[in-house]
């Protein structure tokens, strides 16, 4: 089966309902999308898929095989992803930061569709659970993104 | 092939026909050539750290915790993990200040076992909000230290005398003659003098970055995915495990209804049989936890007598019952006056119950072990701890080798939150073990969000009871507690039968409030599951049980919450200064409900703790709007859903802010 990671199309040979998040991780070596629940409850593994965040870890690579996949890997390769870094740099976002590459994609994902969300539209999109508690880093980061 | 997880690691790193821990790459790519204040190869660091029997004092070795590399950058091995708490940070920080190189030219990692890093009274755990407060003059010393020998290094490089030098971020300065050496110019040199008997150390008004905001150094790193979790690691033809434990803790394995079509599953390499589980060992962690998950297994009920069997009719709803109904008067924990007289005099007598549901630390990231054992005969271990030295201890026994056999490695952690301490079967490194030996190759196990909510261990449910006498001016002359349950210090260090044990009754007694008359106890009950700590530990109910307890004395005696605590702290100048600039930052007492300037309903309360000695006030804030997930203050207390007996009126306090409220800490 062909994927496109990151711009880059590669190989993987993986039963066609094995979840996207363990083909990444375990086939292609990219562990910076992250393995929280399994079930779609926390977004630790959220990834883009043709720009849209999805949970990989309930999402058959079979299903993806022709969408264009961004991982965490990939994220300083997009301007906007460029952009949202720099925020949960300087917004000093992460505690033990294993939520976080989840976190960064989804805001990536919500700027590339809207440029300047409402605080109303952030919050309906920015779900995924941390457990250390930086949700208020986050809203920060958010709201400095959102003006553009 | 099984990809590299790691493909920026060079491949030419020496590795003594052993494979790397992968986790390292950062440091062992910059280390190439290095030359450092003692250790010099990098394939070599971990055991020669580890097999050095230390006979000086901890923290005293500048070598076994600090390396200064050529360009100029540090590495620093700390003794307490890193899990979100900002710790590699802090110490490069601590140890920058005095070693004159700024935070940010440091990498951190967290030591391997050893004497050098027994800095908590002789033993070594990250925890109890201790790691600076244990450390802190022993690291700047350490700091301090090494700059001084990077100054007589220099003084004997440039044939000056050592006053003439001075350091700035990074270099020693020879005023006079305007000359410069890099620190790293200097590190080989200054490795091999002894360290100074005396130093001086930094002047607090000379502090540039200890006390000073300073950015986390892995901030971006982990906005960008780069840090590696225990999880994450790869060795070389390493195995992957999943498991399916007994539904019942003390149940056993008895037979498998479809071992041969699960061992036909793809990537199936073996199917074992563990203490109270099944693991299946495959190519991939995602063939192993389909595999284990679909087999048929039925389970032996626990042999009558196995310690911590689970019961089959156990439930929460009938523990909290157990709980509520086990009779007092317990242990005293505190006693002062006499509580049971001034109840009896009281014009006015409330009570109240209040209870904590068994909780799970849900750090994110899921545990895992990695297990390979060594041509040598030793058995290295990669898996998330917060005590190096026990699980090194723990290992060797579970192993059956010596400790000085065990090489452990321990990553920064996806969230721990006391998650990560011994706690007997809530810990997967053993399973590890026994699997790699089984197969003859290393073997990482991860256990699935689902079993590691079925074997973590809990923080314990929480009861308590309490009573208060209220005099005629509607002030407390009595306070009446007892703190129902068993703590996890009983649990795994063992329990003294006539004594209250601190962490059962921590946030309750002891509290600073000047009530007369006091008795607060433990009883004991014993909890069938697992109970472990749970960050801030007995704190982290009690405190909310108590001051929320305190509201409601409040409330009987017809007091303002706030004038009464600071009433009640008229002794304790400390405090109550505390108390009113808490009340003073956050623009004045108002205890609500009121419309605030947004034109939205609020309401106030307020609350104390002291966990570990940390004084936490805050003034906690609820908005009556929804504001989604955002505005969690992270240190509410969380997850707690007490429950009223016998009094109605009950104000709502910050840990029972329903779903899409919101309760705030105002940090003072
Ligand atoms: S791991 Fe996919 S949502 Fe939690
Ligand atoms: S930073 Fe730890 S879970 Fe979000």
């Amino acid at each position: 089966m062909e994927l496109t990671i990151n711009g880059k199309k590669r190989q993987v040979d993986a039963a066609p309902d094995t979840p996207l998040l363990w083909v990444i991780r375990e086939e292609l070596g990219l562990t910076g999308t992250k393995y929280g629940c399994g079930a779609a409850q926390c977004g630790a593994c959220t990834v883009l898929a043709d720009g849209r965040p999805i949970r990989s870890c309930v999402m058959p690579v079979s299903s993806v095989a022709n969408q264009a996949i961004t991982t965490i890997e990939g994220i300083e390769e997009d301007p906007v992803g460029r952009r949202v870094v720099e925020a949960w740099v300087e917004h000093q976002v992460p505690q033990c930061g294993y939520c976080q590459s989840g976190q960064v994609l989804t805001a990536t994902a919500l700027l590339k569709q809207s440029a300047r969300p409402g605080e109303a539209e952030i919050a309906a999109a920015m779900v995924n659970l941390c457990r250390c508690g930086t949700y208020n880093a986050i809203a920060d980061a958010m709201q400095q993104l959102a003006k553009g | 092939m099984m990809p590299m997880n790691m493909p920026q690691l060079p491949e030419s790193l020496p590795t003594d026909g052993q494979p790397l821990n992968l986790s390292r790459r950062r440091f062992m790519g910059a280390s190439l050539g290095a030359l450092v204040l003692g250790v010099l190869l990098p394939g070599k660091v971990v055991r020669a750290v580890q097999s050095v029997a230390s006979e000086t004092k901890p923290g005293a070795r500048i070598p076994a915790f600090l390396e200064i590399r050529p360009d100029g950058t540090a590495l620093l091995r700390s003794p307490f993990v890193e899990g979100g708490q900002g710790i590699y940070t802090a110490f490069a920080q601590i140890v920058g200040e005095e070693l004159d190189i700024a935070p940010e030219r440091f990498s951190v990692e967290c030591a391997p076992p050893g004497a050098d890093y027994l800095l908590v009274n002789g033993a070594r755990f990250t925890g109890g909000s201790f790691s600076v407060r244990s450390s802190y003059e022993v690291m700047r010393r350490l700091g301090a230290s090494a700059r001084h020998m990077l100054l007589q290094a220099a003084a004997a490089k440039l044939e000056v005398p050592l006053d003439s030098l001075a350091t700035q971020p990074g270099i020693v300065v020879h005023e006079a003659s305007g000359r410069t050496l890099g620190h790293g110019e200097l590190a080989a040199l200054a490795a091999e003098l002894s360290p100074p008997e005396q130093v001086p150390l930094r002047e607090k008004k000379d502090f540039r970055w200890i006390g000073k905001p300073v950015p986390r150094l892995d901030a971006r790193d982990k906005s960008t995915g780069k840090v590696t979790y225990n999880i994450d690691l790869e060795v070389d033809g390493m195995l992957l495990a999943a498991v399916q434990h007994a539904p019942r803790m003390g149940g056993e394995p008895e037979a498998i209804a479809n071992e041969a079509e699960v061992r036909a599953m793809p990537g199936v390499h073996s199917i074992h049989r563990l203490p109270g589980a099944v693991a299946v060992v495959a190519q991939r962690w995602w063939q192993a936890r389909r595999a284990v998950e679909s087999l048929k297994i039925s389970w032996k009920e626990a042999a009558p007598g196995t310690p911590h069997a689970m019961p089959a009719d156990f439930s929460s709803a009938g523990m909290r019952a157990a709980l509520a109904a086990a009779p007092g008067p317990g242990i005293a924990a505190e006693e002062i006056g006499d509580a049971a007289r001034a109840l009896k005099q009281a014009s006015r007598v409330i009570e109240a119950t209040y209870d904590a549901p068994y909780l799970a630390h849900g750090q994110l990231e899921p545990p895992s072990a990695i297990a390979r054992w060594n041509a040598d005969g030793t058995l290295e271990l990669w898996l998330p701890n917060q005590a190096p030295e026990l699980f090194q201890q723990a290992a060797a026994k579970a192993a059956g080798i010596a400790p000085e056999q065990i090489i452990l490695h321990s990553s920064p952690l996806g969230g721990f939150f006391g998650r990560h301490f011994l706690y007997g079967t809530a810990n997967p490194f053993p399973q590890a073990i026994q699997l790699a030996k089984a197969v003859g190759r290393p073997v990482k196990l991860i256990w699935s969000r689902e079993e590691e909510f079925l074997r973590d261990a809990l923080r314990p449910m929480g009861l308590a009871r309490f009573r208060a006498g209220i005099d005629e001016n509607g002030l407390p002359q009595a306070l009446y507690a007892e703190a129902v349950g068993e703590s996890p210090t009983e649990r795994w260090f063992g329990r003294q039968p006539d004594k209250a044990n601190k962490s059962a009754v921590e946030g309750i007694a002891r509290k600073p409030y000047a009530i007369p008359n006091r008795r607060v106890a433990q009883v004991y009950l014993e909890h069938p599951p697992t109970i472990g700590y749970w960050r801030s530990v007995g704190h982290s109910m009690n405190d909310f049980f108590y001051e929320s307890f305190l509201d409601e004395v409040a409330d009987a005696g017809q007091q303002d919450p706030y004038a009464l605590r600071l009433r009640l702290l008229a002794d304790k100048p400390r405090h109550k200064a505390l108390l009113q600039a808490v009340a003073e930052l956050s623009g004045g007492w108002k205890r609500g409900p009121f419309t605030a300037g947004d034109g939205s309903q609020r309401a106030r309360g307020v609350a104390m703790a002291s966990p570990f000695g940390i004084r936490q006030r805050g003034r906690h804030h609820r908005r009556g709007v929804h504001r989604g997930r955002f505005g969690g203050g992270s240190r509410c207390l969380g997850g707690l859903r007490p429950r009223q007996h016998r009094q109605p009126r009950h104000r709502r306090g910050p840990g029972e802010v329903r779903r899409g409220a919101r309760a705030f800490v105002h940090p003072a």
